[in-house]
């Protein structure tokens, strides 16, 4: 979503974005002029009239889980979206028993928080288990 | 799911849908208007909208709330053509 319109949303994807994605962009791309809906969200700069890297992630409820907001020179990774995404069903999968630690992708160690595990993290989890290996 | 919209010469726009922000309160001193400036939090439901798009080809009315049951990712940024 952006505050350009839905034709120049077109010409982008038909002539740039086409070029870097086989078959154009798969998903929708928003037209917000104006800002109305970046400013509910919290992301429309108003002195330059455009919306900030956004990113937010929406359960299927409805409920915001998450969300990053980067000036505009630097771009999202990607990767860490899908990441955060996959551990947010994790939790969702396991009805909140399970929590994802720091540098949790899938495969790696879960968290059962509960009584048993107060002061006892150090056992189970290293600071190792935060970096990819 | 999300409507076809005809392209005309007028710009297509959405905007929030359902409860509205609360009206601002009245100050006893109208001179100064205190701007409030809002963010949605996390663990909240996310303010539902409808905006045109442009979808493989069509241009296209979408809604948040048609997502419910969905994971959605929802990316603002500055501007087509811009290089980031």
């Amino acid at each position: 979503m952006s505050v350009d319109s839905v034709f120049v949303h077109k010409m982008w994807n038909d002539h740039e974005l086409s070029k870097m994605v086989k078959g154009g962009v798969p998903f929708p791309m928003l037209s917000d002029g104006g800002g109305k809906v970046g400013s509910i969200f919290g992301v429309y700069l108003e002195d330059a009239g455009v919306e900030a890297r956004g990113r937010f992630i929406i359960d299927p409820d409805g409920i915001i889980q998450g969300f990053e907001v980067l000036t505009p020179p630097v771009g999202r990774n990607v990767m860490e979206s899908i990441r955060q995404i996959q551990a947010f069903q994790h939790v969702r999968k396991t009805k909140g028993a399970e929590a994802t630690p720091s540098g949790w992708k899938p495969g790696k160690a879960t968290l059962k928080p509960g009584p048993d595990l107060v002061g006892r993290v150090w056992e189970v989890w290293k600071t190792k288990m935060a970096f990819d290996d | 799911m999300a409507e076809e919209i005809k392209a005309g010469c007028a710009r297509p726009t959405g905007g929030p849908v359902g409860e509205k922000p609360a009206a601002k309160k009245e100050t006893p001193e109208p001179s100064i208007i205190k701007e409030v400036k809002s963010m949605v939090t996390v663990g909240k439901k996310a303010p539902d909208f409808t905006a045109p798009a442009y979808h493989k080809g069509k241009f296209v009315n979408v809604q948040l709330s048609e997502f419910l049951g969905k994971w959605v990712i929802l990316c603002f940024y500055p501007g087509d053509f811009t290089f980031v």
